[in-house]
């Protein structure tokens, strides 16, 4: 069995409760970490620790920090990123319903090394009842001298809010979360200048993922040298895979970076094999924005090395041959699959979700999804095909926020490994796999 | 205050820390200047979502020799000291612009002959410079009725490219913003909600501001050809702003009245909706001369000379 982290007592009953969590060590990072640790070595301990941001980017953690604007006098925040709604990644959603203070504690870890008075999490809309068991986990943790003022004793005061969003997508990219949480629409900044600098109401701000946060406590409690024991040369530590799509165990699964796809796949520990006993025909190893892989490049890169699941494996070979571990959002297909029609059903979200800020993103997604819908309906033609490619080549990096590589990769991706599949829709007039 | 060289397609000029690459590129001018769409330099946070000022920046800065991975907004991105920047010298640069001037077109409809901002309107000039001779796309176009979004303003939504200036206008210039956008995606609109809500002594200034022919002036709705019209600099005692406007004259006729706009279409000025709508008769202003405009639009100056085949001059 594989060493678990974020989900080391995800099963004991009623661990939301803060006596239930408490007993079972909980918050001890907390006083360890007034006896133990400034802000700044607390900074450093997670920069050792090698943690990386788990919410798609995996930009390490402790860097982050660091670059916090700390010469001003105005206030830094500290946002939790809670507005998981990435399709196929359902991980944080796992850690907020079952285990809230895991993720309080976290914050408060975070706001103490950040110099942090006033820090929020920032929920999606859609998870009202996990909000729910949020803000009573916060009012135990007031109830528990663990939030308020004089944390325990300490100098050190904290105030924790949940803020719910109100159901968009682009308020998971950090900038749009931060005027969604000022009250304002949901649009991404221009950047620079970054959160660091200027974020929240103007102010120093730190934006993380619920998973990279929930990390934390096991950092401080076990040091960031048992950390960085675990998992590979660049990707430490453990990754919560939420995996779904045509496989005989879907669910939320903790594994050590550097895992085998293969194993992670097949073996019965985690997702059991593909239903049916039928063929993977293809992954989208980590949420539905980054490149689909056909089954030979996601089991094996191009030089025929077992794939990992891990930061620099995924990555592998580029997009050419490679992909992203991004949320961990693991969709797997198997060969019953129409790759027109599961493309369309994410050229039809990212129209949906893009903000209609800068051009390339709201013409563009729009654009690529009435193709899509055209080809799936059997009124496409071939050059349609290499309009979809011009389309998303022009889309991807020339928008404001990463939405719009987020809407063109899945697109790009799917016409290279699946070219004569696209192509035989639009010959046959119609779909073979649901004739 | 320190000065930063900058080149600009082989150029360099001079200018201050905090100076946009745009603005650098205006300070040496000619066909360096990205075109922008939504940037207007006298709204505060304008800019960054056209994307039509894209450009490459094959060198950071003195110290940092590396490009940037990704094409920038020259609207938005501050420049540093020797840094080297390449817009009409970069074939990626072109492409790009041109893809995004694709974007633009594709759900705006191609009514210039019946829009009162033909002959003055940016997108117009923008497709005629980095537009497609075919287009792409079959797809039908989003469509809505145009609307009065107050008694002086009327509202084309179907040619409206979200720049967001008039909001800005509405913000920055106004006491109270009455509009705004609605909805998401290619879903968005400017919308006041309640019809003719904006209302108040500076709402003119989002007619001056729009690029295209979103919003128009209602009293100078279909009177005539913009380049019937003869340009006139004018000004008049004004207690709300300084008076000073340019007058677009037939004969005698004020047809209509606007702000003074220098070379990149923008006002030198914001004038207020009474000398805007209120004033269309000749003895209330003192006129200076004739206007001279900026032939940068694709009517005044000519340009469809160049597409002759046989090199004949056509005049218009």
């Amino acid at each position: 069995m594989a060493r678990k982290i974020l989900l080391h007592d995800i099963d004991v009953a009623n661990l939301t409760d803060f006596n239930v969590y408490r007993n079972l060590g909980g918050y001890t990072a907390v006083e360890k970490m007034f006896k133990n640790f400034t802000p700044d070595q607390l900074t450093e301990e997670v920069k050792k620790s090698g943690l990386r941001g788990r919410g798609g980017a995996g930009f390490p953690t402790g860097l982050k920090w660091s670059f916090l604007d700390k010469k001003t006098d105005k206030p830094r925040y500290f946002v939790c990123n809670f507005d998981e709604s990435e399709p196929g990644t359902f991980k944080d959603r796992h850690i907020g319903q079952l285990n809230p203070h895991q993720l309080i504690e976290g914050m408060i870890l975070g706001s103490y090394a950040l110099g942090v008075r006033t820090a929020y999490v920032y929920i999606r809309g859609e998870l009202f009842y996990v909000l729910k068991i949020i803000e009573k986990a916060i009012e135990e943790a007031y109830q528990n001298g663990f939030l308020g003022e004089n944390i325990k004793g300490s100098a050190y005061s904290l105030d924790l809010y949940c803020q719910p969003g109100a159901g968009a997508y682009i308020c998971g990219e950090e900038t749009a979360l931060l005027e969604s949480l000022e009250g304002k629409r949901g649009n991404p900044r221009i950047k620079p200048p970054f959160p660091a600098v200027v974020g929240l109401y103007g102010c120093p701000t730190v934006v993380n993922n619920v998973e990279t946060i929930a990390s934390l406590p096991w950092i401080i409690n076990n040091g960031a040298e048992a950390y960085a024991a675990i998992g590979t040369e660049k990707s430490k530590g453990t990754k919560l895979i939420s995996a779904c799509g045509h496989i005989n165990k879907p669910g939320v699964y903790e594994i050590e970076l550097g895992l085998p796809v293969e194993e992670f796949i097949y073996s019965d520990e985690y997702c059991g094999g593909i239903r049916n006993g039928n063929k993977l025909k293809a992954v989208i190893a980590g949420g539905s924005s980054v490149p689909i892989l056909p089954a030979e490049l996601i089991l094996k890169t191009a030089k025929g090395e077992p794939r990992l699941l891990s930061y620099e494996s995924l990555e592998e070979g580029g997009f050419e041959t490679g992909t992203m571990l991004g949320s961990g959002g693991f969709i797997v297909m198997d060969d019953t699959t129409c790759m027109v029609k599961s493309l369309l059903t994410y050229a039809r979200f990212y129209h949906h979700e893009s903000c209609g800020q800068c051009s390339p993103c709201r013409e563009g997604t729009g654009w690529m999804e009435n193709i899509l819908r055209r080809i799936d309906t059997g009124k496409g033609s071939m050059k349609d095909i290499d309009l979809l490619v011009h389309i998303a080549k022009h889309v991807e990096g020339n928008t404001i926020c990463p939405l719009g590589d987020a809407a063109a990769w899945p697109v790009a991706s799917a016409i290279r490994h699946f070219r004569e599949e696209f192509e035989e829709h639009i010959k046959l007039q119609q779909c073979r796999f649901t004739k | 205050m320190s000065l930063y060289k900058v080149t600009i397609d082989n150029i360099e000029v001079e200018v201050e820390a905090g100076t946009t690459i745009l603005n650098a590129a205006r300070k040496i001018g000619g066909k360096v200047v990205p075109p922008a769409m939504c940037y207007y330099s006298k709204l505060e946070d304008s800019g960054g979502k056209c994307r039509s000022c894209l450009v490459k920046v094959s060198q950071t800065s003195a110290t940092d020799s590396r490009p940037m991975p990704k094409l920038v907004a020259s609207c938005r991105t501050m420049v540093q000291d020797g840094m080297q920047v390449q817009n009409t010298t970069s074939a990626e640069v072109l492409e790009s612009r041109k893809a995004v001037t694709e974007f633009l077109l594709l759900n705006h409809p191609l009514d210039c002959p019946v829009c009162d901002q033909a002959g003055e309107c940016h997108l117009q000039d923008l497709s005629y410079e980095h537009g497609l001779e075919e287009t792409n796309t079959e797809e039908e176009r989003r469509t809505f009725e145009p609307i009065d979004i107050g008694d002086y303003i009327k509202l084309n939504m179907n040619r409206c490219i979200l720049c967001y200036r008039c909001i800005m206008v509405a913000d920055q210039l106004t006491d109270k913003r009455h509009h705004g956008v609605l909805g998401r995606g290619d879903h968005c609109e400017i919308g006041t909600y309640i019809q003719k809500a904006v209302d108040n002594d500076f709402s003119g200034n989002m007619i001056d501001v729009c690029p295209v022919g979103a919003l128009t002036d209602r009293t100078f709705r279909f009177k005539s050809r913009v380049w019937y019209t003869n340009p006139f600099d004018a000004h008049r005692e004004c207690d709300k702003c300084s008076g000073k406007t340019v007058l677009w004259l037939k004969g005698e006729d004020i047809l209509r009245v606007t702000g003074r706009k220098d070379k990149y279409g923008e006002l030198e000025e914001f004038i207020c909706n009474d000398c805007r709508f209120h004033h269309k008769d000749i003895k209330d202003w003192i006129l200076e001369g004739p206007r001279k405009i900026e032939r940068h639009s694709v009517i005044s100056q000519n340009h469809y000379e160049n597409k002759s085949t046989s090199g004949d001059n056509i005049t218009q």
